[in-house]
């Protein structure tokens, strides 16, 4: 080993960060960690037990694994620290909320019990449980705690590196195959059968047009240059009133204008009307205010006319008779 | 600090992932209950590895942690693949055995 490795602290952070005293103690900045994280963990675990909604749940054991981590750092075991953030707050927790998005999630838990007396017996248990194994665990005698330092000669990844690929290299291969059965399991599990033929953008269209409906938008409402609100239904080139170029909505609440009128006054104007004044409408103050201008402001009613009245009943003659008989 | 304080946290830990498994109904956080008994676990391995100066404690939590990844992924896909047919994660309405 070359001089340079060997005054390289590599050692000196392992050794620091489980470093424990000749009775087996802590030193008191790893108990102030402890003492720190410990209560906030059991708080987390709490909020799992009793969140009503998931995600809250799913943060809380978020937050106990990132602890748990830091935990296992500061007892030595680097390598297991670093695993526990990828493995678990990175790929186990994120898949766990991943499906809860994809479940749903508002869906809180119900609070109907279905087995009468079930959350007294599980409450008991639980606190049996906890009371047990604390009792076993924390009364046992242990006697003065070793400590990694030995062991993690020269660091804690390569020590373990030695055992994972020495010792137990066999139960390596095994979990390796575990891990590839296990993916393999999860895509079984969620493929879903495909029970009808999947329908592509050509299909959609060309089932569209097969039947027959309306394979394009539908036309715009309003008549332009005369009025253009929504609620009036477009013109055909003869005249004829298009009711689907009204809102289906509008449609629906009745709300819209009446296309009769409409018609009938572009029939007057082809056949001449405002000339000849054989108009369908009993006066033209009626049409005046429904085309929201002065009633008696015959400027704005012409502009409006304008366009229209390029149609055959357009002879210079028109505007002016149009005045003789507003006059009257 | 002794190093026992370490053992009861994780004995703590494990029991409220345990009452979390048998009180809750909604199956994704039942699971977190199990994903928090299997993390106490671990805590507990990674203590007594040090309580001995033996790396074989880390080295079984690492396996545990690899198994439970496998674990979470096929168990996340049942949940998933029962609540498309029963559109619901309630553990209690998984009865379709019962009659």
């Amino acid at each position: 080993m070359s001089p340079l490795i060997t005054v390289l602290p590599v050692t000196a952070l392992p050794a620091a960060a489980g470093a424990l005293t000749d009775e087996g103690l802590t030193s008191t900045a790893e108990a102030v960690l402890f003492w720190t994280l410990g209560p906030l963990m059991v708080l987390a675990a709490l909020a799992l037990l009793f969140a009503r909604k998931a995600v809250h749940a799913a943060l809380a054991v978020v937050f106990i694994m990132i602890s748990l981590a830091f935990l296992y750092v500061a007892q030595g075991a680097e390598f297991l620290g670093v695993v526990q953030v990828v493995v678990y707050t990175g790929a186990v927790m994120m898949l766990f909320l991943f499906v809860l998005m994809l479940v749903g999630v508002d869906r809180s838990d119900s609070l109907v019990e279905t087995i009468r007396g079930q959350r007294a017996i599980g409450v008991l248990a639980g606190l049996g449980l906890g009371v047990v194994l604390a009792g076993v665990v924390g009364r046992a005698a242990y006697g003065p705690a070793t400590g990694l330092a030995e062991a993690n000669t020269p660091s804690n990844p390569e020590a373990v590196a030695h055992l994972i690929f020495g010792e137990h290299v066999l139960a390596m291969e095994i979990v390796g195959a575990l891990l590839v059965t296990a993916a393999l399991g999860a895509l079984v599990l969620t493929h879903r059968l495909r029970l009808t033929t999947k329908v592509g953008q050509r299909e959609q269209a060309e089932r569209r047009l097969r039947g027959g409906g309306h394979p394009v938008s539908l036309p715009a409402p309003g008549v332009y240059a005369r009025h253009n609100a929504m609620d009036v239904p477009a013109l055909l080139p003869d005249g004829t009133p298009l009711e689907t170029s009204v809102p289906r909505v509008l449609r629906v609440r009745g709300q819209e204008a009446d296309a009769r009128e409409y018609a009938a006054r572009i029939d007057r104007v082809l056949a001449g009307g405002w000339a000849s004044g054989a108009g369908t409408f009993t006066s033209d103050e009626d049409y005046r205010g429904e085309l929201g201008g002065p009633v008696d402001g015959t400027v704005t009613v012409r502009d409006a006319d304008g366009p229209v009245a390029d149609g055959p009943a357009a002879d210079p003659a028109a505007p002016q008779t149009h005045d003789e008989e507003d006059a009257r | 600090m002794s190093l026992t304080h370490y053992l009861v946290l994780a004995a703590i830990l494990f029991a409220i992932g345990a009452t979390t498994v048998l009180l809750r109904r909604n199956a994704i956080i039942v699971f977190m209950g199990v994903e928090l008994m299997l993390n106490s676990t671990n805590l507990l391995l990674v203590t007594f590895s040090r309580i001995h100066g033996n790396l074989s404690g880390q080295v079984l939590a690492f396996f545990v942690m690899v198994v439970a990844a496998a674990e979470v992924v096929v168990g996340l896909a049942i949940i998933v693949s029962i609540f498309r047919t029963r559109r619901s994660a309630s553990v209690d309405d998984v009865n379709l055995l019962k009659s």
